[in-house]
């Protein structure tokens, strides 16, 4: 029998997290040119408003057939039609508190119970100041639909349920995260 | 049966949940003690989310980003950097000791003086040009991973009177699903400024904390050459009974 061991605890990533962290290829979780590709771009701020300089942002999701390479997945790992598909994302935030990630959309996916999650983006958050990484959805704007039969959208109150919703840019979408204060972003425990 | 004609896609849809960690285990997002978390860390309480596809899933990242020397930091340049050489290895355990093998380890530290390669840190101490503090690699099939490195130096910071940061390595880990994401810091045993550092004491239970200090190893310390240090990284659990399709949802 397996014995259980308790985890280890998080710690913050520091102001020195681009040292270890920096991928130059971490904001393509699609290659540069993929059909469909668009950035997420947002700034990250925090309780003064003002934005957060030393963050990495990291985001997973399902490819746009719904399917994940991975062996945990029921249906069975699926490698992506997507040519150099990763579904993984990081970036770190600029001088101004920008990350920006190019990805295409995802497909929506089974839940149980028979329910349907829309397209969905899962985000990490690492920074200075924080001891745990955080953690949101990012969902599309124009899939109302999907949005409104969404499980976890919907247990989220319904003045707060923007937070997770990207908003349209030139070329692809904003989400801007809010650590705290006013209009602060729904974070999960997971 | 109705059920699953009326939802094809979701039925006999059973996925493997994580153990939830005890609340104790890990920093509370608001540390006041640490100064950075008080404008940073979320007011509004967590919102429970049950985990999904997304959840249980995570990327499986792996031969592709790991060079030769990216394991060994004292061999990245022509000549070895200043200081203590030392080894760093170590187990990727889940919480239920099943190692985690082919998963990445990426880590970052300070040289032998306390000093980052990084343009803010500008304290004086001297930077080593044979030293980049950077190291990335994949545990074997037994979870095994293992670091050729140098002590970090202690260094100080801003956040209170006389602070000094207890020497340390950061470790980032993926694990194989996103809920098993995890960046920590590894300390070394004895440190005479643990007392003081709110970044350590940011963990409420001591036994948890003790988790983040390696052991000294010396039967893995190579004679005439470097000590050695074991770090076991337990990242979280399996529930033994997985979420089926037609369980209530929480
Ligand atoms: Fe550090």
């Amino acid at each position: 029998m397996s014995e259980r061991l308790g985890v280890t605890p998080a710690q913050t990533v520091g102001p020195y997290l681009h040292i270890g962290l920096r991928w130059p290829d971490g904001p393509y979780a699609v290659p540069e040119g993929t059909p469909g590709a668009f950035w997420i771009r947002g700034r990250i701020v925090d309780g003064a408003g003002m934005p957060v300089v030393d963050a990495l942002v990291e985001s997973w999701q399902a490819d746009p057939d719904g399917r994940f390479d991975h062996p945990d997945d029921p249906r069975g790992a699926q490698p992506s039609t997507v040519p150099g598909y990763r579904g993984f994302g990081r970036s770190e935030t600029d001088a101004a508190g920008q990350y920006a990630l190019l990805t295409v959309r995802p497909g929506p996916l089974p839940a149980p119970n028979g329910e349907t999650e829309a397209p969905h983006l899962t985000l990490s958050v690492f920074a200075r100041g924080l001891l745990h990484r955080v953690v949101t959805r990012l969902y599309f704007p124009d899939e109302p639909a999907a949005n409104a039969e969404d499980p976890v959208l919907r247990i989220i109150d319904a003045d707060r349920r923007d937070t997770l919703l990207a908003t349209p840019a030139p070329d692809g979408f904003r989400f801007d995260i809010r650590l705290q204060g006013e209009h602060e972003t729904v974070f999960f425990a997971v | 049966m109705t059920q699953e004609t009326a939802h094809p896609i979701g039925s006999g849809l059973t996925l493997p949940q994580y153990r939830r960690d005890a609340v104790d285990a890990h920093p509370p997002l608001l540390s006041p003690g640490y100064g950075s978390t008080v404008l940073r860390a979320p007011q509004r309480p967590l919102t429970y989310l049950p985990q999904r596809l997304t959840e249980v899933t995570g990327p499986l990242l792996g031969e592709g980003r790991i060079g030769e020397l990216d394991h060994d930091l004292t061999r990245q340049h022509d000549a070895e950097p200043q200081g203590q050489r030392i080894v760093v290895h170590g187990r990727v355990l889940d919480g239920d000791g099943r190692p985690v093998p082919h998963t990445l380890v990426e880590i970052w530290q300070a040289n032998a003086a306390g000093r980052y390669r990084h343009v803010i840190d500008t304290w004086p101490a001297p930077l080593d040009p044979h030293f980049e503090g950077v190291g990335r690699a994949l545990t074997d099939e037994h979870g095994h991973y293992r670091f050729v490195t140098i002590q970090p130096g202690a260094y100080p910071w801003k956040n209170h009177d006389n602070a000094w940061r207890p020497a340390h390595i950061h470790f980032s880990l993926f694990g194989r699903a996103f809920v098993q994401r995890l960046v920590t810091q590894m300390y070394f045993p004895g440190d005479p400024l643990f007392f003081q550092d709110p970044i350590f004491n940011s963990v409420p239970d001591p036994k948890a904390r003790e988790r983040m200090v390696a052991r000294y190893d010396h039967a893995g310390t190579v004679p005439s050459w470097a000590l050695a240090y074991e770090f076991d990284i337990v990242l979280r659990g399996r529930e033994s009974t997985p979420f089926e399709d037609g369980d209530d949802d929480e």
